[in-house]
């Protein structure tokens, strides 16, 4: 199956009930599964009148319980943006498939590309905390989907699936596993009478449980700065606590949400660190160096934000040399160089629609 | 003077939420909101039950005051909020709140499309005919030759009809009325979250500070009165010549009809699929 299609039966078994969205390629294949697959498990699909209003009723459906997703990609990822605050904000949980194509604006829509990597991180204004997973291949885009989910409903963020034309449309035999065996978390329900309920308060873990609506705890949510009942706050001493406890529920929980596959060992002194469809040229690139006897090592980042800075500390510890090859002019290159050092940092990139390929990123490892 | 505890409004005020409340003293925006709490109350609707969703603006800040499941949203994108909101919880009464350039500029496309879909969703519109909370720049509702922050000269573009709009494009209850007319608005509000499908009701209102200022309309008073002369019930508007009629604000139920309910049409279209074809999905 496509790798959009997998993202379809990805959020089936992740739970998920809700779906707003609108036609783009190459991401119209997950709308289109899910409009006859959701109703099958009493969940309901709507096709709305444009991006914003799609994410819009996403943050809409999940505040009413339901498990949301929206699947887009770059133009309408663009028009997404306002919401993406929107739920950072609120704290609702949502997840959000791009599926990249060439850019900018209309671009090219049927071609590859990974020139969404920034946007993902600072496409929408203010200081807050993303989580952004990457497939590398079909069954990825199933389990990554599934784990985005988990991660928005424990978080209470939003989580954007990013992946590119390649992986979307890409068709690879995958074992899709028992539904009912794959993990699920749910949001934490609060168990406090509605009275002492803060839906923002301060909580042990830094993610305060979330009430739906309609189930006896009546609150306010508001995109303004709020204090711990939502309402409204212009004090700083309410304003500073938030922006605080918001990062730090993602910052002190790196070790589960950084996922990271190292094919590595001591002696290699260049290493390939790459993601999403790049990363299946590198793994050809790398096998034909290792033919040749070369020492070359390899990193696949599955999370890309938050950026896995310990591991590529790590890793630039050992590595004389790291190669980024990317379907872009370099962008999470500029996170591996403040991370290792420019110096150290070789960028293959490639921004025309076509895969980088293994040839430009085995003569990056040849050439030293 | 009836007591605190006797006002049908201080009962669904939210004991936790510090006032005042952010209007300029004469704001119309108050009446609508008393409005709106008195429908709820004679319908005798359970505060659970009730969700309010608003925009960005004046009008938008109407929600926090309420003891209701209350959400704030983006600018023009209340009517999108809710749809969601109304498919997961389709029986909730979804009742949004937005003003004349919320409603209809950033947020006609949403307006438009929840309209033609029918979806159950009470909208009531503030229309004030301006920018109050930026300070006063025209909307898509400001009468053409009003001076606006915007338009030093003078306002040029023609205004957007709000309630002809709501009916052109499918809503099945389509009102206006004024914050002169409180016990119609009342009226007309509760007419309106009874409706088992897409309802709009225009509550036209002024704003003294920005609007009222720049056009020397004078007092909050005058204004209020202006709005009493300016109108008509639909009755009398009819034996208006059609140039008298262009000049007033036509009050009453513009439109009234029954149309199948969005979420009903989903429940039934999931009841079909499963009959049809009970969850075969691959491995379950």
């Amino acid at each position: 199956m496509q790798g959009n299609e997998a993202v379809s039966w990805g959020a089936i078994a992740a739970g998920c009930k809700f779906f707003a969205g609108y036609p783009i390629t190459p991401s119209t294949e997950i709308a289109e599964m899910l409009s006859r697959e959701l109703p099958k498990v009493g969940g309901k699909f709507i096709q709305m009148e444009d991006e914003i209003a799609s994410l819009a009723a996403c943050i809409g459906a999940s505040v009413g319980g339901l498990k949301s997703l929206t699947a887009t990609s770059g133009p309408g990822f663009s028009l997404m943006q306002e919401h993406i605050g929107y739920a950072a904000m609120t704290e609702i949980p949502v997840v959000i498939v791009d599926v990249q194509r060439l850019g900018p604006s209309t671009g090219q829509p049927t071609s590859a590309s990974q020139g969404d990597v920034m946007q993902t991180r600072w496409g929408t204004h203010g200081d807050h905390p993303i989580i952004v997973l990457c497939p590398v291949s079909v069954s990825q885009s199933f389990d990554l989907t599934v784990k985005a989910f988990n991660y928005s409903e424990k978080y209470r963020t939003p989580v954007i699936l990013l992946l590119d034309e390649v992986v979307g449309h890409m068709r690879e035999k995958i074992d899709l596993p028992e539904f009912e065996s794959v993990e699920r978390v749910e949001r934490i329900a609060t168990d406090v009478p509605p009275e002492w309920y803060k839906p923002y308060g301060d909580s042990l873990s830094d993610v305060p449980p979330m009430a739906n609506f309609g189930e006896g705890y009546r609150y306010h949510i508001t995109g303004l700065f709020h204090d711990v009942l939502g309402y409204p706050t212009t004090r700083l001493d309410e304003i500073d606590p938030w922006i605080q406890r918001v990062h730090r529920k993602i910052e002190r929980n790196l070790n589960d949400i950084t996922l990271i596959e190292e094919d590595l060992s001591e002696n290699d002194k260049t290493v390939v660190v790459t993601y999403g469809a790049s990363a299946r040229s590198a793994r050809h690139a790398v096998k034909l160096a290792r033919q040749r006897r070369t020492k070359v090592g390899m990193v696949t980042l599955l999370t890309i934000w938050p950026f896995a800075e310990a591991e590529i500390s790590r890793v630039a510890r050992i590595a004389k040399r790291i190669i980024v090859p990317e379907m872009n002019l370099g962008q999470l290159a500029l996170e591996v160089e403040r991370v290792a050092g420019r110096n150290k940092v070789v960028r293959v990139n490639r921004a025309n629609g076509e895969m980088v390929t293994p040839q430009m990123i085995l003569e990056a490892i040849e050439d030293r | 003077m009836p007591t605190q505890a006797e006002h049908t409004e201080y009962m669904y005020l939210r004991p936790t939420k510090k006032f005042p409340n952010v209007w300029c003293a004469g704001c119309g925006i108050g009446i609508v909101m008393g409005a709106l709490i008195r429908a709820i109350d004679r319908i005798g609707l359970e505060k659970d039950d009730v969700a309010l969703v608003s925009g960005i603006g004046c009008t938008g800040r109407m929600p926090v005051y309420m003891d209701f499941n209350t959400i704030h949203t983006t600018h023009g994108r209340a009517l999108a909020f809710a749809t969601g909101l109304k498919i997961a919880k389709p029986k909730m009464k979804v009742i949004t709140i937005m003003g004349d350039g919320d409603a209809m500029a950033i947020g006609g496309n949403h307006f438009i499309h929840a309209a033609r879909r029918n979806i159950g969703i009470a909208a009531i519109v503030v229309n004030n005919a301006i920018y109050g909370m930026t300070g006063g720049q025209y909307s898509p509702t400001t009468p053409v030759g009003a001076k606006a922050a915007t338009a030093p000269y003078g306002n040029i573009e023609p205004p957007m009809p709000i309630c002809e709009v709501a009916k052109a494009a499918g809503a099945t209850y389509v009102a206006r009325s004024t914050v002169y007319h409180a016990v119609e608005l009342d009226r007309f509000i509760e007419q309106a979250i009874r409706k088992n499908g897409f309802s709009l009701v225009e509550a036209v209102s002024y704003c003294p500070t920005t609007y009222g200022r720049m056009n020397k309309l004078g007092t909050t008073v005058d204004m209020m009165r202006q709005l009493k002369e300016d109108s008509v019930s639909m009755t009398a508007a009819e034996k208006l010549s059609p140039e008298e009629r262009e000049k007033k604000i036509v009050r009453g139920v513009m439109h009234d009809v029954e149309k199948p309910e969005y979420t009903q049409l989903y429940e039934e279209l999931i009841q079909r699929v499963q009959q049809a074809q009970p969850a075969n999905l691959v491995n379950i």
